[in-house]
């Protein structure tokens, strides 16, 4: 696949627009501070994304192994999915690959003809869409979850205090 | 079409250096906007009507028309005045900024969210651009130019929703060259919002609470009773050991205070049953108080007056009592109030004696002044004197990290005693990254009452860097046990876990110090005060 060389070729170009796409989506002051190669835990968000997006975009040229490719996703995807993003905003870092590729790979692509295999990456990359949207969810559910947890916590031990269950406590349980 | 209107078509490659994008506008034109999930639910009408707070009523931060009383531009105008006389710091606070940018990327809620109102400098930046315009000549002349704008409804929101973003952890002020405490800045910007009676219902139905019954629940005195009992039962059926609970003794040595967090909710109880062991074990000569219910004070996220008034219960039972000194439990923002208010706004304790442990003669001289001894001194203190039997393996199983709580960390300075402790109660501890703990430590993220369900959201946002260290130690180590010293934080680094690196949880100290006792006369300890068996007892 000629297209998949080019885009190894062009790997580190084709990752920084596209890291630079995703931060374009933050306010200019945090879209400075998340860019710089700070430090790991001063800066999770910038680092998270710096340091992902290479080896995930590697990870996508070689197929698209659900197994494989998920563990990137959730750790920029868990970040997204409790910033101040829609849904769609915040998977939508995955269709902009698209974008990203057509631009820096625009003169290549229409002089050596790669339609059909642009179009091939471009199903993957709608699949990969699939993926992060299911992880999204997953995310989203798990806060959910944890709210519906809180609560129940807070009111199961009031009652208990309160005296006002009985629950089978293990004596119960060894008579029966 | 004529040639010259030909030429003024733009060429395509000026086409493409079209932006797509509109201009950004200045923050002070971004308006607020309301998200489920980001912001808490505001106070009810009864519970600032008990407390004779201003303006109660319903409303909700998505209306419209927040129901400002009709005079409000004077009411803020006046009591940003009235503040700026009664506390230098902050005149200071306001006049001295440079605008370095130290703090800007300090902030939890900045790193986690990148919301840059969330930066310290900005979120001043929300009261100094108002205080500019109406108290200072550059702003009154120049406007906007100098940073000034006029306090219209959308600066009262915006205030709203941002000094209920900030848990008042100061670490933007450990940065800061000046000093400036964005704590202070935020309780300020509180004030005022609640001098229209905007508040948050998470901090002042505990301020209510604990204003007419006692503690942050209402638990009223038999309910106390009934808790403690409830305790010593479990105790009692771990270690086969009766322990004895001390209620409102008169003349006992130690009154002891502690959050109600420790009472009510797991994980703390634990710590609190620990509490009990270990007094039981040295044999203690204190009392619990069914007065001084509460160590916590959500004043601290209200007023300064709300400070005073709930934290006079503590010297007044004290005296009460005829105790010689306090001893005070787990907790993050108690310590605070215990430590740099108390003594001013309700001391000189001077009917109390210098706080010495009645078991190994220590006299706690740091706390000549307030007479109160934080229980990580007072434990550490036995551990050195080799005053407590202990067998660190049955914790075997845990593998600890410890989170220092940004209170005792930052306002008292309480670093090395809860390692020390934790070193001799369990065998596998593993800090996290330096950056993160001690004085720079990072925020639970529900902090200063933010710590309700319906911000789930926001508290998850500024619990990242705190979650991600976590996690960085939970891969590196293996760690599954959070420790720390707070009861907020035993409460909302849970979530924290759940959701930043789950399978971590969370524990007090003094539950495995319990733990870890050994105590005269105990029977074969099988499990650990939850019920869960210890390691070797598996069956």
């Amino acid at each position: 696949m000629v297209l998949k060389n080019l885009l190894i070729q062009k790997k580190a170009a084709i990752s920084k627009r596209w890291l630079d796409m995703i931060l374009e989506a933050y306010p200019p002051e945090a879209a400075k501070f998340f860019k710089q190669e700070g430090n790991r835990f001063a800066n999770p968000v910038g680092y998270t994304l710096l340091r992902e997006i290479e080896p995930f975009y590697m990870e996508l040229l070689e197929g698209l192994d659900a197994e494989k490719i998920s563990p990137f996703l959730d750790r920029i995807i868990r970040i997204r999915a409790i910033q101040d993003f829609s849904p769609s905003q915040a998977v939508a870092f995955v269709y902009s690959l698209k974008k990203v590729i057509r631009e820096e790979l625009a003169m290549e692509i229409h002089e050596r003809r790669l339609y059909e295999d642009l179009l091939k990456f471009d199903s993957r990359i709608d699949e990969l869409a699939l993926i992060a949207f299911d992880i999204y969810m997953q995310c989203r559910e798990k806060i959910y979850e944890i709210r519906v947890d809180e609560v129940r916590n807070r009111v199961f031990s009031l009652l208990k205090r309160a005296n006002l269950i009985s629950d089978i406590s293990e004596e119960c349980e060894q008579k029966m | 079409m004529s040639s010259s209107e030909l030429s003024n078509i733009p060429e395509p490659d000026e086409f493409m250096r079209i932006a797509h994008k509109p201009p950004r506008s200045g923050w002070m034109d971004i308006p607020v906007v309301f998200k489920p999930g980001t912001y808490c639910f505001p106070a009810k009408a009864k519970n600032l009507k008990i407390l004779g707070m201003p303006n109660p009523r319903e409303w909700s931060p998505t209306d419209e028309d927040w129901k400002l009383p009709e005079n409000w531009r004077e009411i803020i105008r006046e009591g940003f005045k009235d503040r700026l006389d009664k506390y230098r710091s902050f005149k200071l606070f306001m006049d001295i900024c440079v605008r370095c940018g130290a703090c800007a990327d300090k902030c939890h809620f900045f790193i986690g969210s990148g919301d840059p109102k969330n930066m310290p400098v900005l979120r001043a930046e929300l009261l100094r651009s108002v205080y500019r315009k109406d108290f200072t000549l550059g702003g009154k002349l120049m406007g906007r130019l100098a940073g000034a704008r006029e306090l219209t409804p959308d600066v009262i929101k915006e205030w709203f929703y941002y000094f209920y973003q900030c848990t008042e952890c100061r670490r933007c002020s450990v940065f800061c060259p000046y000093g400036i405490d964005t704590a202070e800045i935020t309780m300020m910007g509180r004030e005022l919002l609640h001098l229209l009676g905007l508040g948050i219902n998470w901090a002042m139905e505990p301020v209510a609470n604990c204003f007419r019954t006692g503690n942050h629940l209402g638990i009223q005195p038999h309910g106390f009773k009934d808790t403690l009992e409830f305790f010593a039962e479990d105790i009692e059926n771990i270690t086969g050991i009766k322990i004895d609970v001390p209620l409102n003794k008169k003349g006992a040595e130690i009154l002891f205070v502690t959050p109600s967090g420790d009472y009510f909710g797991d994980p703390g109880t634990y710590t609190c049953m620990g509490y009990m062991m270990l007094f039981h074990e040295l044999g203690l000569d204190y009392t619990w108080s069914t007065y001084a219910s509460e160590g916590g004070n959500f004043g601290l996220f209200t007023s300064h007056e709300m400070i005073k008034r709930l934290n006079a219960k503590i010297y007044a039972e004290a005296k009460r009592l005829g105790v010689k000194w306090i001893l005070g439990g787990e907790c993050g923002h108690m310590w605070r109030v215990m430590h740099q208010y108390m003594d001013t706004m309700n001391g000189p304790a001077d009917f109390l004696e210098m706080p010495t442990s009645p078991i190994t003669g220590t006299r706690f001289e740091n706390t000549k002044s307030t007479k109160m001894v934080h229980i990580m001194e007072f434990t550490a203190d036995l551990i050195r004197h080799n005053k407590l039997r202990l067998d660190p393996g049955r914790n075997n199983n845990l593998i600890v990290t410890f989170h220092d709580s940004c209170n005792p960390a930052r306002a008292m300075g309480i670093i090395e005693e809860p390692r020390y402790v934790i070193r001799n109660v369990c065998n596998h501890f593993y800090e996290m990254p330096e950056n993160t703990i001690k004085e720079q430590t990072f925020c639970c993220g529900g902090g200063a009452g933010l710590g309700t369900d319906e911000n789930l959201d926001m508290r998850l946002r500024g619990g990242f860097p705190r979650g991600n260290a976590v996690r960085y130690v939970q891969e590196k180590y293996g760690v599954n046990r959070l420790a720390c010293m707070c009861a907020i934080d035993r409460a909302t680094l849970i979530p924290v876990c759940d959701y930043w690196a789950p399978g971590v949880l969370v524990t007090g100290i003094h539950e495995m110090v319990a733990n870890a006792l050994v105590m005269k006369g105990e029977k074969e300890r099988t499990t650990n005060l939850r019920g869960e068996p210890l390691p070797g007892k598996e069956e």
